[in-house]
């Protein structure tokens, strides 16, 4: 699914530093002196937003991803060998080591959501952005990339657009969500037929009381 | 069906905020200085009477766990608490309402189940994909902190206490609790070997107790209202309490609710979700506790009751209550197939049986999809799970290998079908 890993791909930059030193600080902080190892995750996931921000507003656009540079930046804060933070980087699937569109769109075809069709969801997609799984369009945008369980299963099927849930989408409305980002549209996230939650959609089975005073019908 | 007046999550679809005014109204924060003030012994001893077993699949009795932890006038080191929010289990989506919805819930029962284990700081290890959630989780902390319920004399208890959130980065195998201390360390999330438990050398070697989301967020109002009151719920002093159930896949209504323990699955699916699809009699066949529990028959949900013992005479398990509902137009081998390919996905790689056995499995499995094989690698295919099964350092390996066996027990003849009838398209 993911590019592979190379440290010395052309599109690797020479140097990498957040600009966020006081965030840098507050993540190194929370965890015990002598343990700011533990900081490695957290400051991934920074190096990785400070990246889509850029992103964001570059020129071809492109989503957050995490250089070589960043990954050495790390180790020599946290006063590690880089391959001690090049491991943990390849071990998570959620650090992309490889650029990838501005949108990446990560479809789950788990079992529960394949139960509820996932594969349309999929078709859409490819169909809307003349992509398949694990490409990028040409434009930047968008990445689309399958993956496991992301644990929303009770309103499937759903995508993870970058932080956020689409759910309880058909094939019709995963397209006109793809063409909305792609006009630079704000889409909703959350449940696409506006479901509260985890409720059941016609109302709640439990807490009927509570729900008539809070105004949710049921 | 669960009164009202008995259910714990009242703000589990979120029609009220998740702030703290909002949470105090729900009786969140109250009279939590009280409860500690009761001492150690007594909230250990309230939480066994509870009969609350772990929410997070194994269903390990709570009160007990928590007195595992050494005494830490003794110790000489510092104690930690870790909740496990990296819910990943195919088909399980409760803790993540928990954590956008009910925050408070499990912020008190940090500090509770904290002081109850000498701990002076809590470790919440949310899996990395639930954003939005964690940011609500982070929300409710510095609200605490402001509110004085958190940080030096948490809630006027005489007890300091730090709640700290840590975000995962998309690794099914850091749900595994000792392959989580080694992510929050800083490093792969490889399982440990055990012993040394936990309890003993657990987060950066210190005495560590590892609880799920739910577990710990029930605890406030158990202590608040007794362990005798959560006891009288359920079937037996050994299946207490309410759960939270999340009901996926083909019923009318999928939906997440609370109920209490033991509650037949016929009523669970009838009650909450409007039915299966098409009718109680177009059920297939239900997965009854996320992914890694075998899969159950039509002809036993329809009398089964959902607690941990009555599952496992069924020869399946209550794991995290995550109901997988199959109608008689799945094609069972492909979702079983698909759940192998999650597994061999996820295996970390390190102990062989499950790093290549799951692919093996996911292999012969999309064989078996498309009838491509022989009836005798049905019995292959059922020795390679009995390989893999128990020979791991983690459960992964079992997890990976049981759904291909409830498959293989209670539909058999199925998969024989799907062979007969590849070889006449064949020949």
């Amino acid at each position: 699914m993911k590019k592979p890993f190379d440290l010395n791909a052309d599109y690797q930059p020479e140097m990498f530093s957040f600009h966020d030193e006081k965030k840098v600080k507050e993540i190194i902080a929370r965890y015990p002196r002598g343990f700011q190892r533990s900081a490695v995750m957290p400051l991934l996931d920074l190096a990785q937003r400070q990246v889509g921000e850029d992103g964001a507003k570059a020129n071809p656009p492109y989503g957050g991803w995490i250089p070589r540079a960043a990954m050495d930046e790390i180790a020599r804060i946290l006063e590690l060998q880089p391959i001690k933070v090049y491991e943990v980087a390849t071990f998570y699937s959620m650090y992309n080591l490889a650029p990838v569109g501005k949108y990446l769109v990560q479809l789950c075809t788990t079992t529960p959501c394949w139960l509820c069709g996932s594969d349309d969801i999929v078709k859409s997609c490819e169909r809307t952005l003349g992509i398949h799984a694990g490409e990028t369009t040409k434009d930047g945008l968008f990445t689309l990339m399958e993956v496991e369980c992301l644990g929303a299963c009770v309103n499937a099927p759903m995508v993870q657009i970058n932080d956020d849930y689409y759910e309880d989408l058909t094939a019709a409305r995963m397209s006109e969500i793809l063409n909305a980002l792609k006009d630079g549209k704000p889409v909703p996230a959350g449940s696409q037929t506006g479901r509260r939650g985890s409720m059941a959609q016609s109302g709640p089975t439990s807490l009927q009381k509570l729900a008539k005073k809070t105004g949710v019908k049921g | 069906m669960l009164d009202d007046k008995d259910r714990i999550f009242t703000n589990i679809y979120g029609w009220e905020p998740f702030g703290l005014d909002a949470a105090r109204k729900r009786g969140d924060w109250d009279g939590t200085a009280d409860l500690i003030k009761k001492g150690r012994p007594w909230i250990i001893d309230e939480m066994k009477k509870s009969g609350l077993r772990g929410r997070g699949g194994a269903g390990f009795p709570t009160g007990m766990k928590w007195s595992f932890m050494p005494d830490p006038a003794k110790s000489g080191k510092p104690h930690y608490l870790v909740v496990n929010a990296d819910e990943s289990e195919p088909g399980t989506c409760k803790d993540r309402d928990i954590l956008r919805y009910e925050p408070h819930k499990l912020i008190e029962g940090c500090l509770l189940a904290g002081f109850a284990m000498g701990a002076r700081a809590a470790y919440i290890y949310v899996r990395g994909e639930f954003y939005s959630e964690a940011s609500n989780v982070v929300r409710a902390i510095k609200e605490a902190y402001g509110a004085g319920l958190l940080g030096k004399n948490a809630a006027g208890s005489g007890w300091d206490f730090d709640v700290i959130l840590h975000r995962g980065a998309g690794a099914y195998i850091c749900g595994e609790e000792t392959a989580l201390l080694n992510s929050l360390e800083g490093k792969k999330g490889e399982p440990r070997n055990k012993p040394p438990f936990p309890a003993m050398a657990g987060l950066y070697s210190c005495p560590t107790t590892i609880n799920n989301v739910e577990t710990i967020a029930v605890a406030p109002t158990i202590l608040r209202r007794g362990g005798a009151w959560f006891a009288g719920l359920g079937r037996d002093e050994k299946n207490t309490g309410t759960k939270l159930f999340c009901i996926s896949g083909h019923v009318e209504q999928p939906c997440n609710v609370e109920e209490e323990m033991g509650i037949p699955l016929k009523e669970l699916l009838e009650k909450h979700c409007g039915g299966v699809r098409g009718g109680w009699d177009n059920l297939l066949a239900v997965i009854p506790g996320g992914s890694s529990t075998p899969m159950l028959p039509k002809e036993m949900c329809d009398t089964v009751l959902m607690d941990f013992d009555r599952l496992r005479e069924a020869g399946s398990g209550l794991g995290t209550a995550a109901v997988i509902v199959m109608d008689k137009s799945t094609d069972l081998i492909y979702a079983i197939a698909r759940l192998s390919q999650f597994y061999m996905h996820e295996s970390c790689g390190q102990c062989t049986p499950c790093r290549e056995g799951s692919g093996w499995l996911w292999r012969t499995m999309m064989r078996m999809v498309r009838g491509n094989a022989t009836v005798d690698e049905i019995d292959m295919l059922f020795e390679m799970t009995k390989e893999i099964e128990g020979h791991t350092i983690c459960a992964l390996g079992d997890a990976a290998a049981w759904p291909v066996q409830g498959l293989i027990r209670h539909f058999r003849p199925a998969m024989e079908k799907r062979i007969m009838e590849y070889r006449k398209a064949a020949a």
